[in-house]
């Protein structure tokens, strides 16, 4: 038995060790914002924290997360993830939306470190993020509209 | 649920018209289009339905006691803002409160809720959401508008005309009454359809052209939203299957002992696409599949190689093809001529590679199916999965989900990942929900692609350097052959998906010719995002480029010249121009290129600013004009242009799917690979006033970014690159 904490949520899981913690939390848990695409850490819409810390999940064996908190976009309530996701309205970033927990995971880990990320920032941070859409412009756009609004409404 | 349709649906009649065949689909999508624009379309905006009961405003919307209005969408959202848009033009007239107003998917049913362009098929595709349903939606908006007016003036016994609606409020000032929508929703009901709607004046519209928020946005930044991977139902198990390496291969023989020893896995199903595993969830189905041991008889497999195919295809392009376009006498002329230029352009196979991989849910039981997809084609997905099982199409129900894109993968009329869905579950027990998943690679591997084509251009020039004659010839798959639209969108052998683009040629040259071979392969191929016009933009506005480039004149001037009677073509590149600065020097190794091209009745010119560094190729700076007619949503519309033209940056700058001895070599978005955030240019789009009638956004700016990226290529190194995905040597 796997005990996990997903989201503050206790949970007890009996299955492979080594199963993906991806395919851990979609089908054993039931929380499905966080994505499957590539399943080989390629395109990043699996991105999840373990204690804070982006991760691939597709390729993270869920017995990695044992005794630390997972943080799923589901669960994603830091003042930069609130940040982004109200930057990511305001600039209807979204289109298909299917990578877009993954890249909204990445860029609230993005302000955690850095408050005031540079284009170059930027483009580091997010690269592993892949959409389709080509939504990318509007993704550079409202990560500098979420770091202005956290430190204190300069952007 | 309280809902309280004001509308009570008159089954009978929409019963009727749903019993709309495979065949019906044959009335196409490009042959149509203009025929049905004057009947259906926006030719009559403002006037009465030609016949009563030609549409009927309460299959698009409910409105329920809380005073909620539910849009049902005909067509599916997969990014491009559909729900947002038919929600626009449904609340428009209906003076809704935005706020208060939601879209839920329709089901499949081509008598309500066909695609007007493509006759009795319901499906969304090129880029024909918004132009079909322009008057259809505000209509329907309109009609229960009126009826909610009526219900008012009963209930408050004063004359309708008095009656003011505004953001979803219904006043009647004089007595100093006023009502929600949701308390007059039960009275509305009993009101009669109007014959005769009025739609608004353009002036006072206050959601049209407006920025207005997406209708799917929260849902998709909060993870709620759900796509078919996200379906999970009591019971439910997932399939994974193994296809064969090769295209054409059958299974020989199947061991399947390590695949059912894999905890979890319950069942490993031969279908006609390979070998299923079945198992409790997708990580136990994959383990399972990695455990099988498959012969395969490859003695029917393709066998070929890209390179071996461009070869072929390249022979072809010597001998005259069948007619797409005449004018004049272009081959005699160019004979003639001692200005004379001829060049060869080529693409790859492309995958669509939309962010959910292909997969589909599906619940058999003994006379139903339910499906659950993000569905591009209703009507035919569901006679092709009522012909699998025997079942009437109405038996099988269809829950349209959003799509992690798509980009033309999810409209096949082969149905091909439906359909190996239903094989799957019919082996299993009667009721049990099957989740279908195809892995990253299957989906690279899973064919239907954008077909290879090569392009040989011939031009001469005049003594003024313009062109004189011009003659293309193409070579690719046609994506319409064995289809249901093959009768009346290949036109005398000609696929107008494989000439769309060219054979539609805007510039003034007295002698046109334009002809295709259409050679056969076992390969399947599918529309790709802008269909023909993402191989023949690429050559026609490359090679008036060399032409500009070999009457020693500039290519914005060029353009203009030969356009001169084309208005619409001629605003975008104006714009584009103007917007870019075009003709400024960019310094060393930096260069500037243009490019316009109408598709789907939409024009869009860019200008890319590329520069070049060790023979790699950024492009720095994108300026995008679009003339789409009346701009619903500009911010929808900016959107689709700022992505639109990324996703033809992936196929001018990386992706190519090649096959070697008839596999394919790419598995992954390692090796097949598409537009990164470090890689995408600053974007400028700039929308030309209109009051055209709407034309699609979803597609147009796809095809103009390679040539556009090229021509500037050239500009900054003086090579000229005629092969996609662009590679400097």
């Amino acid at each position: 038995m796997l005990n996990l904490s997903i989201n503050g949520n206790r949970q007890a899981l009996d299955i492979d060790p080594q199963t993906p913690l991806l395919w851990a939390i979609r089908d054993y848990v039931g929380l499905t914002g966080t994505k499957y695409s590539c399943g080989i850490a390629q395109c990043g819409s699996c991105t999840v924290y373990l204690d804070g810390a982006p991760v691939r999940s597709c390729i993270t064996p869920v017995s990695d997360a044992v005794g630390k908190e997972v943080t799923t976009i589901e669960g994603l309530s830091t003042p930069a993830g609130q940040a982004v996701q109200a930057a990511w309205k305001e600039l209807e970033v979204v289109q298909c939306g299917f990578c877009q927990s993954g890249q909204i995971m990445s860029a609230a880990s993005l302000l955690h470190r850095n408050q005031k990320p540079s284009d170059a920032d930027i483009d580091q941070a997010m690269q592993g993020n892949l959409c389709r859409c080509a939504t990318y412009a509007r993704i550079r756009q409202a990560i500098k509209v979420a770091a202005g609004k956290l430190s204190g409404g300069q952007s | 649920m309280n809902t309280k349709q004001i509308i009570n649906l008159s089954r009978r009649r929409f019963v009727a018209g749903s019993t709309a065949s495979l065949v019906s689909l044959t009335l196409g999508i490009l042959p149509s289009v203009k025929a049905e624009q004057r009947e259906a379309g926006p030719g009559i905006a403002g006037k009465a339905p030609e016949t009563a009961g030609d549409f009927s405003p309460n299959a698009f919307l409910r409105i329920d006691a809380d005073g909620m209005v539910t849009v049902i969408s005909k067509h599916l959202e997969m990014g491009q803002g559909t729900y947002t848009g038919m929600a626009t033009l449904v609340a428009e007239e209906l003076d809704a409160d935005w706020d208060k107003v939601r879209v839920e998917g329709a089901p499949a049913d081509a008598g309500r809720y066909n695609n007007l362009f493509w006759g009795k098929a319901q499906g969304t595709g090129g880029s024909t959401a918004m132009a079909n349903s322009w008057e259809q939606m505000r209509r329907a908006g309109a009609a229960a508008r009126e009826m909610l007016v009526q219900a008012a003036a009963e209930q408050w016994q004063v004359d309708a005309a008095q009656i003011t609606v505004s953001s979803g409020v219904i006043k009647h000032a004089a007595s100093g009454r006023q009502a929600g929508f949701g308390e007059l929703a039960e009275l509305a009901a009993k009101q009669p359809v109007p014959e005769l709607i009025e739609l608004k004046d353009p002036e006072s519209f206050k959601l049209i052209g407006k920025h207005i928020p997406r209708k799917d946005s929260l849902e998709k930044i909060n993870g709620q939203a759900l796509f078919t991977q996200d379906i999970q139902l009591p019971g439910m198990l997932t399939a994974v299957v193994l296809h064969p390496p090769r295209l054409g291969a059958k299974v020989l023989k199947v061991d399947r002992k390590g695949a059912l020893a894999v905890k979890g896995v319950r069942e490993v199903i031969d279908i006609p696409t390979g070998v299923a595993v079945v198992a409790e969830g997708f990580w136990q189905a994959k383990l399972g599949r990695d455990a099988l041991t498959v012969t395969w008889d490859d003695s029917k497999a393709f066998d070929k190689s890209s390179e071996q195919i461009l070869d072929d295809y390249r022979k072809l392009a010597q001998k005259p093809g069948l007619e797409a376009r005449k004018a004049g006498d272009a081959v005699t002329a160019i004979a003639a001529s001692d200005t004379s230029i001829e060049s060869e352009y080529s693409v790859p196979f492309l995958s669509h590679s939309a962010m959910e991989p292909m997969n589909c849910v599906v619940r058999i039981d003994k006379d139903k199916c339910e499906v659950w997809n993000g569905e591009q084609m209703q009507t035919s997905d569901q006679h092709q999965i009522a012909g699998l099982l025997g079942l009437d199409p109405k038996q099988v129900h269809i829950n349209m989900l959003y799509a992690g894109g798509s980009f033309g993968r999810r409209a096949n009329p082969a149905a091909d990942y439906l359909l190996e869905t239903v094989h799957i579950a019919k082996a299993l027990k009667p009721g049990t929900p099957l989740k279908m998943i195809w892995s990253r690679e299957d989906d690279t591997h899973g064919g239907y692609y954008r077909p290879l084509y090569l392009h040989r251009l011939r031009a001469a020039l005049d003594d003024q350097g313009d062109p004189e004659a011009w003659e293309q010839r193409i070579v690719g798959q046609s994506i319409l052959k064995g289809t249901p639209f093959e009768s009346v969108m290949v036109k005398d052998g000609v696929d107008m998906t494989s000439v769309e683009g060219a054979a539609n040629l805007p510039y003034e040259i007295k002698h046109i010719q334009v002809d295709l071979h259409s050679p056969d392969l076992p390969v399947p191929v599918l529309w790709w995002r802008s269909v023909g016009s993402t191989h023949t933009a690429f050559a026609v506005e490359s090679f008036v480029d060399e032409l500009a480039v070999k009457a020693g004149q500039d290519p914005l001037a060029y353009r203009r010249k030969l356009l001169r009677s084309h208005p619409r073509h001629l605003a975008v590149l104006n714009l584009a121009a103007e917007k870019a600065g075009w003709g400024e020097s960019l310094g060393r190794n930096r260069g500037q290129g243009i490019a316009v091209h109408e598709s789907f009745n939409s024009y869009v010119a860019q200008v890319a600013e590329v520069s070049v560094r060790r023979d790699v190729i950024s492009v720095d700076r994108v300026v995008i004009a679009v003339d789409c007619g009346v701009a619903i949503n500009p911010d929808v519309i900016e959107a689709q242009m700022q992505g639109g033209m990324g996703f033809g940056l992936s196929a001018a700058l990386f992706s190519e799917l090649t096959f070697k001895d008839g596999s394919v070599e790419q598995s992954n978005f390692n090796d097949y690979r598409i537009l990164r955030i470090d890689q995408m240019p600053e974007v400028e789009v700039y929308i030309v006033p209109s009051a055209e009638p709407p034309t699609g956004v979803g597609e147009p700016a796809t095809p103009v970014i390679a040539p556009a990226v090229a021509n500037a290529v050239y500009a900054a190194t003086g090579q000229r690159l005629r092969q996609l995905p662009l590679r400097l040597s």
